[in-house]
């Protein structure tokens, strides 16, 4: 095929040519290892007991009869591994809380959805390994679910957290299943609404859709007795497995070594941690190397999808194809535990566009789904089927061509974004490292004497 | 229940023992060491664990390891042809028709069993030949590209 | 701990023995492709499994009386593969060609697409509406049967405990005669049916419909034949007009659920569509025509 040559007057190597991948051959003739192909002496094989109720307190758990079993090494459920500090660390759009996560690795107090791990059993073969699951005996209180994200924001919707207290709202509210609201705003949406020509309002529901890698989670781990251990993993990530599986084993992260395999695709999927630190306890408990790998079903039922919404958006317009104010309400189901990719899709709904009255609320909602984890863009394209479909209906409502809507209300340089003007106030003085346009722009004055920050 | 399986897989003499519920899939991976065939799905859905068996394509999931007695196998691993790859291969590494790979080795074997069916297939035929396996990196374009350039090859020769 | 047994017999009698003498629950083996898929979800536990593939009869395909006799077993490739049959009966053999992908179909047979009695089943309509039979074997002999009259329910067959479908018999065509299958599937292909319409008729030299057999699947508990639909041909030349009266009346005829898939309602219409255009195709057919 041609490729162009942007630069004809050098003599480039690679540019413009089709070089073969790396991995290629490796690939083609079936060599190239992935998360399930790694094997090493002594190997047992694990299975992890999944709960079947969606939402249940778990009394009591007796592995006596599975540890029994001839083949059987090792059993595991949380008494396992230690208790985790209640704490959301890093970054607000991406923070993680290892007092959920240990409880999404395996379950404590209650399962909190169909597949939640709750014990796992290490064996000589996969054949018994299977049958000691069926003799561990987990005594379930079933509690009602709910699975939707507008019923788990009802007042009497079945709790998943007695104690959860929506962050971002003051004063603090009752319990709920509401983990946290974000609202971003720009300008007064009432106001711009009340000069609208027309106004569309329309309402969406999407259901959480599975990464869909065709390789499921797997994982191998050796832990050695003088406590240095080893994890080959499909992931996304070997960092991250390191710090997480470390971590949720009081681990010094120096210890872990982690080798990414193969990967047979992750599209956001694959980077956290399931069976890694299951296989790492099963090994220590053993003293032999553990092989996980996820049934297909398992997938389905315990690995993360990105998050299934309720969502609200109404724009107004002027006939002329002006949007003056724009107003959107995100529900997103974050599954068991909360870290919904809700906030980026606050941020990405609006912000194409130039709208000078702009609100989005965001709601970040547990449920009894498996854990919401990213999808590609996490959290955006949800957001975004909401407000380009309500904007293709306000294009044909004035009779303007949904392109041209578009580009008449188009972000430019130097247009807010509503995110950052819940900022402005902490950064306007403090980014000196900023590239000149920046600066440049951010001593202009935009509309109604606000800010304008650089948007490239 | 424990079988003695007497077989061939890629022409050679090959015996091992199974339990009755391993499938194909399972000896070829845990007892063979053959890991180049993948399980994607367990339910012959996804087409990763394609072989051929007595030259039929089948998914090695849905065949129990007891019923390889007397067969004679080819999987990924037969593909290569000593120092040099198959016209095939050659063709998904020349058209990018891969990009994280677990898909490949079941696609190209069913692209060989389609190509030795029809060896001049038409696109849609192409297509619907390989509906059975599914790829979630590539969006299938380019591996149709490279099974037909592949065919035009192996006319040739 | 369970431990399961498999057995391959070298001859019916031989299976039926197996099936007789099973303490516990007794699966036949065929193609495999629902029996793993159950076992390994965990839907179906047996304790033994008895392979009929090696049974001579239960995977052939031979001419008899002018028609053909299909080994119950045979993969549903090797079906579409065999000229002769695919040229006789078309419909049959599309329908059998939509079953899953080709490594599904290099495996999995119509007995066993019968006897799982999904109501889904993509071969069925199109057998029932072929007029096929099937011979039975088991502990008290030989029988034939209809096909229509083999599934009860959804997962539920009317054969008794050891009985073996062994094989479908095709009657010779007269002249003038062809069948169709269409179906609607939300994906182009590895999907299951929505609606499935099998029409089998047969015309006298001036061009009139001299019998004919409507069948529909995904629409009830179990596949559905409808006389009205058939009636509706009977007599005509197969004009637009009994086209109209035979998707009228397949439509009326229909009782499907609401499911993922599709609707109730959408499934009533579409049975009527789909059973207009597989007549119009087995009409074609019939006259001779390329389809």
């Amino acid at each position: 095929m041609d490729t162009p040559n942007f630069y004809p007057e050098k003599k480039l190597k690679v540019i413009g040519t089709s070089p073969v991948r790396p991995d290629g051959v490796p690939k083609v003739t079936g060599i190239a290892r992935f998360g399930a192909d790694f094997t090493l002496p002594g190997m047992l094989w694990a299975r992890i007991l999944r709960s079947p109720h969606a939402h249940a307190r778990i009394r009591s758990i007796d592995t006596k009869k599975a540890e029994a079993l001839p083949g059987v090494k090792a059993v595991m459920t949380c008494a396992d591994l230690p208790e985790q500090p209640f704490a959301y660390v890093g970054p607000e759009r991406i923070a993680v809380n290892f007092w959920h996560m240990t409880r999404n690795i395996m379950a404590r107090e209650k399962a909190l959805y169909e597949g939640h791990a709750v014990a796992a059993v290490a064996a000589t073969s996969q054949k018994i390994a299977n049958e000691a699951l069926k003799l561990i005996e987990v005594d379930y209180e079933v509690l009602p679910h709910v699975i939707d994200v507008d019923a788990a924001m009802r007042p009497d919707a079945p709790l998943l957290f007695d104690d959860m207290i929506t962050r971002g709202v003051e004063p603090p509210t009752k319990p709920s299943n509401i983990s946290k609201r974000i609202e971003y705003k720009l300008g007064d949406v009432d106001t711009g609404f009340a000069a609208a020509d027309e106004i569309v309002e329309m309402s969406f529901r999407t259901a959480p859709v599975h990464q869909g890698y065709i390789e499921p989670h797997a994982t191998l781990a050796r832990w050695d007795a003088d406590g240095q251990a080893e994890v080959w993993a499909s992931t996304q990530g070997h960092f991250v497995v390191r710090t997480f599986t470390a971590k949720l084993l009081n681990m010094k992260t120096g210890d872990l070594r982690v080798h990414a395999t193969e990967i047979g695709g992750g599209f956001g999927g694959k980077t956290v941690v399931y069976v890694e630190p299951v296989a790492l306890v099963l090994s220590r408990k053993s003293g032999h190397p553990v092989k996980i790998v996820m049934s297909r079903e398992e997938v389905f039922k315990a690995s993360g999808p990105t998050s299934g919404a309720s969502m609200t958006v109404k724009i107004g317009a002027m006939k002329d194809g002006r949007i003056v104010a724009a107003d959107a309400l995100f529900k997103y189901q974050a599954g068991a535990f909360p870290g919904s990719p809700v906030m980026n899709g606050c941020m990405c709904g609006f912000a194409p566009y130039d709208f000078p009255n702009m609100r989005t609320v965001g709601y970040d909602v547990v449920c009894n789904r498996p854990k919401a984890v990213a999808y590609r863009a996490p959290g955006s394209p949800i957001s975004a089927f909401a407000v380009e479909s309500t904007l293709d209906a306000v294009a044909k409502k004035i009779g303007m061509d949904p392109v041209q809507l578009r580009l008449k209300n188009i972000a430019r340089i130097g247009t807010p974004l509503q995110t950052w003007c819940r900022r402005r106030m902490a950064l306007r003085s403090s980014r000196p490292g900023l590239p000149i346009e920046n600066r440049m722009a951010s001593g202009r004055l935009g509309r109604n004497n606000r800010s304008c920050w650089l948007v490239a | 229940m424990k079988h003695h399986v007497t077989t061939s897989i890629n022409g050679s003499p090959v015996e091992f023992l199974c339990e009755t519920q391993q499938t194909l899939l399972d000896v070829l991976r845990d007892e063979l060491q053959l890991t180049g065939t993948k399980e994607g799905c367990g339910s012959g859905d996804c087409g990763a664990c394609s072989v051929t068996v007595n030259g039929r394509l089948v998914c090695a999931c849905l065949m129990l390891g007891v019923e390889a007695e007397g067969k004679s196998i080819e999987t990924i691993e037969g593909m290569v042809m000593g120092d040099h790859l198959h016209v095939l291969q050659q063709k998904f590494l020349e058209h990018a028709a891969l990009q994280c790979g677990i898909c490949t080795p079941g696609m190209l074997i069913a692209a060989k069993s389609l190509l030795e069916r029809n060896p001049e297939p038409t696109e849609e035929q192409v297509r619907f030949g390989l509906a059975g396996n599914l790829c979630r990196c590539t969006g299938y374009q380019k591996i149709v590209e490279a099974v037909l350039a592949a065919a035009v090859e192996m006319r040739r020769a | 701990m369970s431990e399961l047994r498999y057995e391959a017999p070298r001859t019916l009698e031989a299976a039926v023995a197996l099936l007789v003498a099973a303490q516990g629950v007794a699966k036949v083996l065929a193609g495999g492709s629902d029996l793993l898929v159950q076992m390994k979800s965990g839907r179906l536990d047996p304790a033994l499994i008895v392979d009929i593939k090696g049974i001579p009869e239960m995977t052939a395909i031979t001419t008899e009386n002018g028609g053909f006799r299909v080994g119950a077993a045979m993969p549903c490739m090797e079906i579409i593969e065999h000229a002769a049959f695919a040229k006789t009966w078309p419909g049959v053999t599309e329908a059998v060609a939509l079953i899953g992908s080709v490594q599904v179909k290099g495996r999995a047979s119509i007995g066993g697409n019968l006897c799982n009695g999904s109501p889904a089943a993509d071969s069925v309509p199109a057998l029932i509406a072929a007029g096929a039979t099937v011979r039975i074997v088991g502990p008290a002999g030989t029988r034939e049967a209809r096909v229509e009259d083999i599934v009860t329910g959804p997962g539920r067959t009317s054969l008794a405990k050891g009985e073996i479908v062994s094989s479908f018999f095709f009657a010779e065509r007269p002249s003038h005669a062809g069948d169709a299958y269409l179906r609607f599937t939300p994906r182009t292909e590895m999907d299951i049916a929505v609606v499935g319409a099998g029409v089998n008729l047969t015309l006298d030299d001036s061009g009139v419909c001299t019998d004919a057999h409507v069948c529909l699947g995904a629409v009830a508990e179990r596949a559905l034949l409808v006389p009205d639909a058939a009636a509706a041909l009977l007599g005509s030349k197969v004009d637009d007009v009994a086209l109209a009266l035979l998707a009228a009346a397949a439509s009326a005829a229909a009782t499907p659920i609401d499911d993922k898939r599709g609707t109730r309602e959408f499934r009533i219409k579409v049975a009527g569509v789909m059973a207009r255009r597989a007549a119009a195709v087995a009409l074609a057919r019939a006259k001779g025509k390329q389809s």
